[in-house]
């Protein structure tokens, strides 16, 4: 039989959705939301989950999939005019000597990739998934995946620092 | 080995090999450029985790309300009914208030019989004290009792010869509208403790229909409409006797 997570397992995955859905959209309402209608899709789904594989990571594709209906409905916004709540929210947060204002370049760069990069970026840089399981994900070829990491990390760079020497990020520590 | 692009990406990721990331060390060593840009990527991820690790240890209200079409389908074990079964209601009143959206569906949608009879059986059979509101030395009270709220002549069958003996029964809400009628629940028991649970609800559709067989886990339930009238029988022993079991209920209720 398939379907076979609990509703307790799901809940543990709750925290790992949040962030991925935060940095994703930028907007803590906004991934809340989104949080909560994956979790309603894939409990109503659970029988399409596949036994052996990374649960995890099946809960980012539903996530990825309610994303993606929600930008196409409007329902998520997915531009620069709700990032000063977002980030307002964010990077007070962080900490630090003054990374305020990096970590700040740094939200204010991400929301500016296109949606498909920035999707790779952090589900690699920030969830850790392996490219393989990107690309489950997002369900693409592993070569897009490689493609749209390779092309987000650089333009990533780009906005942070006009040069190409990347010193600016340098001061996250 | 000749360095890629997307061998400097998987060093910056942690996935290559040892052999592979001394190769991509030597590479870099001599390649300044690359160099600034691999140690970027990993300023990258770095901030993207200072930036968002915060939110894992964020307090939240998020939770999982599962909804009468949910519980329809999917795989059961039985720790997952008890918890399911206590899910349900605090999800539902809970839904009321929280996530009004998604209230409608668990309302609409009725918890289809051998559902409603698993999760009945799982919350209520484990009990020692309290399987039953109302026990078997007031059969006859049960009975009119039953019948009264759930407005249909009902009877407990008389499961003696197979070894089960009534040990009484109790109201449960209706798993569909408000509104609709309640449902009855009786439990039997035999010498060795095993307990059977008897459900009985209305049914839309009045016709009959042949039993069917539903494993939910441990649990199995023969169940089959009469009438106006739905019966489940849940117990956790073998096909063939719940079948038997089944069967003789059958016969009791139709002499």
């Amino acid at each position: 039989m398939t379907g076979g997570f609990t509703i307790e397992q799901l809940q543990a995955q709750v925290p790992r959705l949040r962030r991925y859905a935060r940095a994703l959209t930028g907007n803590r309402d906004a991934a809340d939301d989104l949080t909560q209608d994956t979790l309603e899709r894939a409990w109503n789904k659970r029988h399409l989950w596949q036994l052996e594989s990374n649960l995890r990571a099946w809960l980012f594709a539903v996530m990825h999939n309610v994303y993606i209906n929600g930008v196409k409905r409007g329902r998520v916004m997915d531009s620069l005019d709700n990032l000063p709540q977002g980030i307002a929210e964010a990077a007070p947060a962080a900490g630090g000597a003054d990374p305020g204002a990096t970590l700040h370049d740094l939200q204010v760069a991400l929301v500016r990739l296109p949606a498909e990069q920035r999707a790779v970026l952090l589900l690699v840089g920030l969830e850790q998934l392996s490219y393989a399981e990107a690309a489950q994900v997002l369900a693409v070829p592993i070569g897009t995946v490689m493609s749209r990491l390779s092309r987000g990390r650089d333009r990533l760079r780009q906005l942070l620092d006009g040069d190409n020497d990347g010193g600016h990020l340098r001061r996250i520590k | 080995m000749n360095v890629s692009h997307d061998h400097l990406h998987a060093y910056v990721d942690g996935a290559l090999s040892e052999d592979e990331r001394r190769a991509v060390d030597d590479y870099l060593a001599h390649r300044p450029e690359e160099a600034a840009r691999v140690r970027a990527w990993r300023a990258q991820n770095a901030g993207l985790h200072e930036l968002f690790d915060p939110v894992l240890s964020e307090p939240h209200s998020l939770t999982v309300t599962p909804t009468a079409k949910s519980l329809a389908h999917g795989a059961w074990s039985t720790p997952q009914w008890v918890a399911l079964a206590a899910t349900l209601l605090l999800g539902v009143s809970l839904g009321f208030i929280a996530r009004g959206a998604y209230v409608p569906l668990a309302l609409r949608m009725r918890v289809p019989i051998a559902q409603q009879a698993a999760l009945a059986h799982a919350a209520y059979v484990p009990e020692v004290r309290h399987p039953v509101e109302v026990g078997a030395s007031e059969e006859q009270h049960l009975v009119a009792w039953l019948s009264k709220r759930l407005a249909a002549s009902l009877r407990a069958p008389d499961l003696n010869s197979a070894g089960f003996h009534l040990l009484g029964g109790r109201l449960l809400p209706a798993a569909g509208e408000v509104g609709d009628a309640p449902v009855a629940l009786l439990m039997y028991e035999n010498a060795q403790g095993r307990r059977l649970s008897l459900l009985v609800r209305h049914e839309a559709s009045s016709r009959e229909t042949a039993f069917q067989f539903s494993q939910r886990g441990a649990t199995g339930v023969f169940y089959w409409i009469d009438g106006s009238l739905g019966y489940a029988l849940a117990g956790d022993v073998d096909h063939e006797e719940l079948a038997s079991l089944a069967q003789l209920v059958y016969r009791q209720l139709n002499p």
